[in-house]
């Protein structure tokens, strides 16, 4: 098996090994063909993976490849771990990159017309993209594949370093250069407590194996430790917070959100792949492959669940305020991951992996629809300048409108069932803050159909408000763009009611996501809900429904009804709108603060004490010191004799004073 | 003591200086003859120093391809060679940097250009000097030697306010090393002899080592350089010219860090505990003010070389833990730190010469390093902008490259020490990524900025050479270190038993 894995996560690199060193005579067609039979190979094996624990002819499989290192006789080693839950996240990242891939195709067709005539870097844009994007798809293979933490820090770090090149695709906009700095450095904030997090657990479970620690952890779960004072603290629970702030800045978390957003700045493909549907699912990931460590600590997971409902609610609101196409669906995907996050506070570790799944299709496929009106729109964003685009547009229409049933959470869309399993979950849940969650989840729901439809309704339907020479070219997409959309939105459709009754009520996952026996929210949600449709049912007569409805209605009032209302609104409630449009002051006050701080202490440190202090005075001040002292005392040095003969007086009379007086 | 069959330690040292002697003989007139020369000896002398990998036994912390022969009789000073596995990947890397200078230097060099290919070939024999020397006169000859051909690269081919820079460079590290040379004929006195091992674990009282340790820190330190007598290489940096800086960069600097594990640890090893505190405060000092430092620098060599001393911390910080570990844990994590210290010397000699190599060929084409004078570089550079972001991202500690090994080892050692220790070390993941990543943005990222930018030419197959072999090494190490700690990590298993033993007791 170890051959299948190696070739799973060894085609991808491959391409893009190909695509990018020998892009330029490769030929465009090359370089998307190589990449997309390297991901779509991979794509094949992980369905057959997937089919195989599905099946249940394999067995779980955790192996070396090599040894990195040894030293101080830990082993430092990468290789795979392959269960269940590695299986499906192994489908849905190669399945979601084939179709980008796929995508891409049509969206980079005209990609020189985005570079600058004389960039040599122009050239091979579209080559490098597609290099790009099948060298991320190896990345997070290897995320996900890890069985040990130093690969899935390598791999985190490498998903990093691919999303920071494609933030930054266009380097002559400078919004996205800005962009990806910003990504790159709140991504790092977080990686910094994810690498003392894997210090943490190196010191006090011996080892990187992730079973060997388990194993560890377990064995002492009351293990404490001090770290200033003499208050101590669980390891298991700085050791998990820790691991979790990686988690929030990769999963965008508050208050490490501020990069998302920005990282739309990015072409549409890769907001699709990396920044709705894998990578920004990392951290989910990784607190569901931690979960017997997380289990140990309530501490942590009752953290886990407030920050994610404040994610989800707060965050979801910001995303009714936008006006930019795609700036939209990504508030909507920082909220979904709040959502994620709190069925992972929540225990319901299923919960959350299952509501990545569906979301990866349903997400992917709102932003690749989002992209295809971009095409249409050449590359205006703006929502207020399009409307009624139904009509031009059919099949990205109703794509979309399958993606945002999905989202709002329909009954029987896949969204539903995910999304209505976290609700329930953290009905059940009773540790601190559960409360504070359970209202945030389930007013995301109204605000999730709010900002959804809103959205739906601005782009296809009302007025056209674009101009006269935009409004003469809108047509559908090509083939290569739409062709993934409807092979998106079947999944969104459907992969909830083929799934949910092993995945989410069936314990399916079993060993690969283990819960401490108190905390298993989600057999108490299946002792209630046995099947899909039991679960439907439950749906039609429950709040959440309504909270949609409301949602939906809201939205199609102000903008299909009555049009002149939100202006109106934003009128009489001018504070809360400036609150939500300035986005709670994030960004002003990281700039401002940290980064002013930061600047300011560099400066400090360079003119003040490096220049001033140790050069100015120690260094230099003792080299003129010595040219003064020397100087003094070439002064004495007169050459008239009278002066030596005075001097010389002067210290006889001196001396024979001082032996007198001492001599008495 | 593994004996060598034939003085290859010899060859690596006079193979170079003798070359170096007969590049300058051939006089100024017959330049190409001269780089010639040069990269046939220095290519010559790196092959025979992958004799010392080939040739190396693996599992031994005993010294190997040891020469010993009697030098000035009437003192018991001898001719003393030898490497083990702290020594050797140092000279190594001593010899790869050199065959890069030399050819990042060709037609480079208009003034006097085999007096500079003369300059690095005896620096890089007096340098392999150092780091095989195993008596303690030798080693200070060598050390004291190695400012010469220095003072001269900065001095003759530098920029403009060179003198400056070499008086302040000279006077520095010569103010340190002095104080050392006492040390050492104090040490003589109490071992009875001139080899540096026979100085391990003398036993000496306390307040004694205290001094001796700050001899040797004075020495070190500002070799490594330390803070706070680190505001020398700024200015040498910015003066030297380009194979200057890699040449200090890669491996001068190394010359510090290899003084406190050959000699304040082990030979003072009571002082290192008492005096531990001290160096890892100004490690600490080193990752974040230097961090914050490097940040704000307008100048991009200024700029890669705050960030190598912040680097350099690691180093020092990666040696001083081990007590602390050792008393804390019983032992465990000690040697990640020692490791840790040792790799990240390695690594940070590919990666600051890389960085230096990357800002000469844009100092080469524009004649300026002000940041403010570039922008939009890749879409005129494509090929370099590759990798000068690779460089930057190693700079950064990114995983699969070098730069990653090091920190990541002693920051995962360090947490075994103190958490708060881990704490600020690991800011180097924030602050690291700032300053490289920002350079990168304002460089390499945006639109093109000004005429001479748009006028610019991709990197030619000479820069190309030297850049990949560098990628090369970076990667290589970043994805596959574990030779290197094989090599390493007897030596430094010995080295900690023995401090251990006499220090902590």
């Amino acid at each position: 098996m170890t051959t299948v894995y190696l070739l799973i996560v060894l085609a991808p690199l491959l391409g893009a090994i190909l695509a990018g060193f020998f892009g330029s005579r490769l030929g465009r067609a090359g370089a998307h063909w190589v990449t997309i039979i390297g991901v779509g190979l991979s794509c094949l094996l992980s369905l057959w993976v997937l089919l195989g624990f599905i099946r249940g002819s394999l067995q779980p499989f955790d192996g070396a490849v090599y040894t990195w290192m040894l030293a101080d006789g830990i082993r430092f080693e990468i290789g795979f771990l392959v269960d269940r839950l590695t299986a499906v996240m192994m489908a849905v990242v190669t399945f979601v990159s084939l179709m980008v891939h796929i995508y891409t195709i049509g969206y980079m067709a005209d990609e020189e017309h985005n570079w600058p005539a004389d960039s040599r870097l122009g050239a091979n844009a579209y080559q490098r993209f597609f290099a790009y994007i099948a060298l991320f798809t190896f990345a997070m293979l290897m995320l996900v594949m890890a069985n040990n933490f130093l690969q899935l820090f390598f791999a985190w770090e490498a998903v990093g370093l691919v999303s920071y090149l494609l933030i930054g695709f266009w380097l002559n906009r400078p919004t996205a250069v800005f962009a990806n700095l910003k990504a790159f450095l709140v991504n790092r904030v977080g990686d910094f407590g994810f690498l003392l997090g894997i210090a943490a657990i190196l010191l006090y479970f011996g080892s990187m194996n992730y079973a060997e620690v388990f194993a560890a952890a377990e064995a002492s779960p009351d293990l404490t430790m001090s770290i200033l004072g003499g208050a101590e603290w669980q390891v298991a629970t700085v050791a998990c917070i820790l691991l979790f702030i990686g988690a929030m800045g990769k999963s965008a978390q508050v208050p490490l959100h501020v990069w998302l957003p920005d990282s739309m700045e990015g072409p549409t493909p890769i907001s699709a792949l990396i920044h709705a549907a894998t990578m920004v699912t990392a951290g989910i990931f990784l607190v569901a492959r931690m979960s017997p460590l997380f289990e140990l600590s309530e501490v942590a997971l009752s953290f886990i669940l407030v920050i994610g409902a404040i994610t989800a609610l707060f965050l979801g609101l910001v995303g009714v305020v936008q006006h930019d196409i795609k700036r939209v669906v990504a508030y909507s995907t920082l909220s979904q991951l709040g959502y994620m996050v709190v069925a992972l506070g929540a225990s319901a570790y299923a919960a959350g992996v299952y509501h990545l799944m569906t979301h990866a299709f349903f997400k992917a496929l709102l932003f690749l629809g989002a992209g295809s009106v971009i095409i249409a729109m050449h590359h205006k964003q703006d929502m207020r300048e399009m409307g009624g685009l139904k009509k031009y547009m059919p099949v990205t229409y109703w794509s979309m409108v399958v993606g945002t049933l999905a989202l709002i959470g329909f009954p029987a869309f896949s969204g539903y069932f995910s999304k209505d399993g976290i609700i329930l979950a953290v009905a059940e849940a009773d540790r601190a803050g559960a409360t504070f969650a359970y209202v945030c989840v389930l007013l995301g729901v109204f605000v999730t159909a709010l900002y959804s439809f809103r959205l739906l309704f601005l782009v296809f339907h009302g007025e056209e408000r674009m101009d006269h020479h935009t409004r003469e070219h809108l047509h559908e997409s090509p083939l290569v763009v739409t062709v993934p959309l409807i092979l998106l939105a079947v999944p969104s459709v459907l992969i909830g009611l083929l799934t949910v009754t092993p995945m989410l009520l069936g314990d399916w996952f079993g060993a690969a996501m283990p819960v401490a026996p108190g905390n298993d929210v989600l057999a108490a949600v299946a002792a209630r809900y046995d099947s899909a449709w039991g679960l439907v049912a439950h749906g039609f007569v429950s709040l959440p429904l309504y909270l949609a409805a409301a949602g939906f209605l809201t939205a199609w009032y102000c903008y299909i009804q009555r049009p002149d209302l939100p202006a109106r609104l934003q009128q009489q409630f001018a504070l809360p709108h400036r609150i939500l449009d300035n986005k709670y002051w994030f960004d002003e006050l990281y700039l401002k603060v940290f980064a002013g701080a930061g600047r300011g202490a560099g400066r400090f440190f360079w003119k003040v004490t490096d220049a001033g202090l140790i050069d100015g005075i120690l260094v230099n001040g003792t080299a003129r010191t010595i040219g003064r002292v020397a100087a003094t005392l070439r002064r004495s040095q007169t050459g008239f004799l009278y002066h030596y003969a005075f001097v010389m007086i002067i210290g006889l009379v001196v001396l024979l004073t001082w032996f007198v007086y001492t001599a008495r | 003591m593994l004996e060598s069959s034939w003085p290859l330690l010899s060859l690596l040292i006079w193979l170079p200086i003798l070359g170096g002697v007969a590049v300058l003989l051939l006089g100024e007139q017959r330049a190409s003859q001269g780089r010639m020369l040069a990269l046939v000896v220095s290519g010559l002398t790196f092959l025979f120093s992958l004799l010392l990998i080939t040739g190396f036994e693996r599992g031994t912390a005993a010294m190997q391809f040891v020469e010993l022969r009697p030098w000035v009789e009437a003192l018991n000073v001898n001719y003393h060679l030898g490497v083990d596995g702290i020594s050797m990947p140092l000279i190594i890397l001593t010899t790869f940097s050199t065959v890069l200078v030399v050819i990042a230097g060709w037609e480079r060099i208009a003034y006097k250009p085999n007096l500079y290919m003369a300059c690095f070939l005896i620096m890089e024999g007096i340098v392999v000097g150092v780091f095989s020397a195993l008596d303690v006169i030798l080693f200070y000859v060598f050390w004291e030697a190695v400012l010469v051909p220095m003072f001269l690269i900065i001095g003759i081919w530098g920029g403009k306010e060179r003198i400056y820079a070499t008086i302040k460079f000279f006077l520095y590290t010569f103010v340190g090393s002095v104080l050392m040379l006492v040390a050492l004929v104090y040490l003589q006195f109490q071992a009875g002899s001139f080899a540096i091992l026979d100085m391990y674990g003398l036993g000496l009282p306390l307040a004694t080592q205290v001094w001796l340790f700050i001899a040797f820190l004075l020495a070190f330190a500002i070799k490594v350089p330390m803070w706070p007598v680190h505001t020398w290489l700024p200015d040498a940096h910015v003066q030297a010219p380009t194979g200057g800086s890699v040449i200090l960069a890669a491996i001068m600097l190394k010359i510090g860090g290899y003084g406190f594990v050959r000699f304040s640890l082990p030979v003072v090893p009571e002082a290192s505990l008492a005096l531990d505190w001290l160096m890892i405060t100004l490690s600490l000092i080193a990752v974040v003010y230097i961090g914050l430092v490097a940040m704000m620098q307008q100048d991009m060599k200024k700029l890669v070389a705050y960030s190598s001393i912040a680097h350099m911390g690691f180093v020092t910080l990666g040696f001083f833990i081990i007590f602390d570990i050792v008393l804390r844990t019983g032992g465990s994590g000690a040697l990640l730190a020692l490791g840790g210290g040792m790799v990240q010397m390695i690594s940070h000699g590919f990666i600051s010469a890389a960085m230096f190599l990357c800002v000469g060929v844009l100092y080469d084409r524009m004649h300026t390093r002000m940041i403010r004078d570039y922008g939009g570089v890749g879409h005129r550079m494509p090929l370099f902008a590759g990798f000068f972001v690779l460089f930057a991202m190693a700079n950064a500690g990114l995983p699969g490259t070098s730069g990653f090994v090091g920190e990541f080892m002693v920051i995962l050692a360090a947490f075994q020490a103190n958490f708060w220790y881990a704490f600020l070390a690991g800011t180097t993941l924030i602050l690291g990524a700032a300053y490289s990543l920002w350079m990168i943005k304002r460089v390499v990222y945006g639109e093109v900025a000004n005429e001479k930018v748009s006028a610019l030419q991709d990197i030619d197959g000479r820069e190309k050479i030297v850049l990949a072999a560098l990628a090369v090494a970076v990667l290589w190490l970043g994805i596959y270190p574990a030779p290197l700690i094989e090599i390493m990590e007897p030596s430094l298993q010995q080295l900690l038993d023995n401090v251990i033993d006499h220090g902590i007791g």
